[in-house]
């Protein structure tokens, strides 16, 4: 049993380093050819890796300040269906929360939009208030954070420096409709924070009070001068506790719904659809993809098949053939990734902070990984067909 | 004395055509000695290729058994019989002979490579085998860059490389010219006499088996003459028999 299982073993490996030299020989000796099916390998990855990229940038600016929060559960209001825009909390329910047992810390967000108009070209921003150094206020990365709750200042998200080249210590102006009438307000920019878009726009921090007073509100809501959150980011003392936190929050505060980050980000308004769109299209890219360089192996080993004759008739076995085969597959796709994935590099490098493509996300690696099993898998019935094919038929002597 | 290399007896291979069963192969038996070239002659149809196939494993027969070296390839599955090919047998094909992405040498080097015999010395001997055969500056040339009868003598290099028992040979000469192909069959014979292996050429060119040492003559399945006496093979060969 023993020298049998050796000699297998040796007999395998002969056959690999033989279709090995199979496989690089003839991809070294027809390079055009291969370079040119590696191209389109290489186009496809291109494809691939900018829908990737642009899933991750639209997810990355509908969702990067809820996914960012220091928190585990957020709070909305009674039948809010987790839509923040839809939910706008009491004053009192903050302080409720805080005093339920296992909550850390919790801070109130107050979410809105506005325009800054002093820039040579108008910016719109999403605008949200929050507390700082409470959850719901991300960290400061340059500067400080605002003096008061009710300061005329703001701390804006790296992007909007990126997009309008402010810096700490500028003054910007934000156009804010009040009732009927267009008003203009002057903020001092205080700080910056890290990335931290939200609703597919880069954001400004107020404060609280600011926040109620600057952002733009119908004719009803000017009579008031309260600020209502829209959610509060509840941060516990035990996250790996937060589903009991949670039964507790909804046992104890009335007019709440709680839930957690994902199930928040996934019902930001048009999220899920449009992360569904971007999947389909990455799909249908890959399923092509699989189908194009299926096509490219099969008219390939149509092409060989007198070879491939030859070579079992002097007695290659089918595991030669078969390993030749799926070497020379998975070295054409590793080719055309590399390619492809370089050439995204290059053209990655010449678009403006305006187009949502980021290249360094987990979708991105998927999506290579992906890509790289394209080849075999399309080459599968190719390998398939080369190993049945019949010496006897392929050198027409039957 | 030379032992036999190759035995056929009473072979049989019969095929089925709407219905009908066709006899391509009709107990045909005979026998190869190590060093004889033997030519199996016949019009077309006369079941000269279905007896080649059998002969070099790639098609089993219906009845009777071929033994190559003593070994029955009846008793073999197919892995033996991939063995026998890679080990025993060297084979020669009308055209589509070599890998076309493998220099000339490289063609000759690849049957001791399937042997796991690949070494300097296969090396030194594959380029005087090329040499012998006058290749010896086409040795990195591509299948491409030579012409018919150069690829036809470096399938020839590479079906005796190996030391086979059996050396078989399908028309080699189907696309050559006559120079050539005279040229391309006599390098063979000596080949066969030199390295002392049994080959069988398969020809419908009965001017080329002045250089063989026995003709086979098949019709309708059946081996139906031999020629063994060099007088009666030349007579052959130039078309002057009478029987």
């Amino acid at each position: 049993m023993g020298p049998n299982i050796r000699w297998t073993g040796r007999t395998k490996m002969k056959n690999i380093f033989l279709a090995f030299y199979l496989a690089l020989k003839e991809v070294i000796r027809n390079r055009g050819r291969f370079f040119l099916v590696s191209l389109v390998i290489a186009l496809i990855t291109l494809l691939v890796l900018f829908i990737a990229a642009l899933g991750e940038g639209l997810a990355n600016g509908n969702r990067q300040y809820v996914a960012n929060l220091d928190a585990q559960l957020i709070v909305f209001l009674e039948k809010s269906d987790y839509i923040i825009s839809s939910s706008r909390l009491e004053t009192n329910t903050l302080r409720s929360v805080r005093r339920v047992d296992g909550v850390a810390d919790a801070g109130p967000i107050y979410t809105s939009s506005t325009e800054i108009v002093s820039l040579a070209e108008p910016l719109k921003v999403s605008m949200l208030a929050a507390e700082a150094g409470r959850p719901g206020m991300p960290a400061v990365i340059e500067g400080n954070y605002f003096r008061s709750s009710t300061a005329r200042e703001t701390v804006i998200d790296r992007n909007v420096a990126l997009r309008s080249g402010l810096k700490v210590g500028d003054e910007i102006t934000i156009r804010s409709t009040q009732g009927v009438e267009d008003e203009f307000f002057r903020l001092k920019v205080v700080g910056m924070v890290a990335g931290q878009s939200y609703f597919f726009q880069p954001t400004i921090f107020v404060p609280s009070a600011t926040w109620e007073k600057v952002r733009p509100q119908s004719e009803a809501d000017l009579n008031s001068s309260t600020a209502y959150p829209n959610i509060l980011a509840v941060k516990v003392t035990d996250p790996s506790q937060a589903d009991v936190v949670k039964a507790r929050l909804l046992a104890t505060v009335p007019n709440i719904e709680v839930t957690d980050i994902a199930t928040t980000i996934n019902n930001i308004p048009g999220y899920s659809a449009q992360q569904g769109t971007v999947q389909t299209q990455g799909f249908f890219t890959l399923l092509i993809g699989v189908l194009v360089i299926g096509g490219f192996f099969q008219i390939q080993i149509l092409q060989k098949v007198p070879q491939i004759g030859v070579l079992k008739a002097i007695g290659s076995s089918n595991g030669v053939v078969g390993w030749a085969a799926v070497i020379q597959i998975i070295v054409v796709t590793a080719m055309g990734v590399a390619i492809g994935g370089g050439l995204t590099y290059l053209f990655s490098l010449g678009f403006p902070p305006t187009i949502p493509l980021v290249f360094n996300g987990s979708r991105s690696v998927i999506a290579i990984a992906l890509l790289l099993t394209i080849g075999p898998l399309g080459g599968m019935v190719s390998i398939i067909y080369a190993v049945r094919i019949e010496p006897l038929k392929a050198l027409r002597l039957g | 004395m030379n032992s036999i290399a190759l035995e056929v007896k009473d072979l049989v291979k019969t095929f089925a055509l709407d219905g009908t069963t066709i006899n391509a192969v009709d107990h045909v038996s005979f026998q190869v000695k190590s060093g004889e070239f033997v030519a199996l002659v016949g019009p077309s149809g006369s079941g000269k290729t279905t007896m080649l196939s059998i002969l070099a494993a790639l098609l089993s027969p219906t009845n009777g058994q071929v033994l190559i070296d003593g070994q029955d390839m009846a008793e073999m599955n197919d892995k033996r019989r991939v063995k026998l090919r890679r080990e025993k047998i060297g084979f020669t094909f009308q055209s589509n002979n070599l890998i076309p992405f493998l220099t000339a040498q490289e063609n000759v080097e690849f049957m001791l490579r399937l042997n796991g015999k690949a070494d300097k010395a296969g090396r030194v001997r594959s380029a005087e085998i090329l040499a012998r055969l006058g290749l010896n500056d086409r040795l990195h040339s591509l299948p491409a860059q030579l012409s018919g009868g150069q690829q036809q003598r470096v399938a020839i290099a590479r079906a005796l490389i190996h030391n086979p028992s059996v050396v078989l040979a399908d028309e080699p000469t189907a696309s050559l010219d006559t120079e050539r192909a005279f040229q391309v069959v006599e390098t063979f014979a000596h080949l066969i006499h030199e390295n002392n292996r049994a080959g069988i050429i398969v020809t419908h060119d009965l001017r080329m088996c002045q250089f063989v040492d026995r003709v086979l003559q098949m019709r309708d399945g059946k081996l139906v003459q031999t020629y063994e006496a060099k007088e009666e093979i030349v007579q052959l060969a130039m078309g002057t028999l009478r029987h």
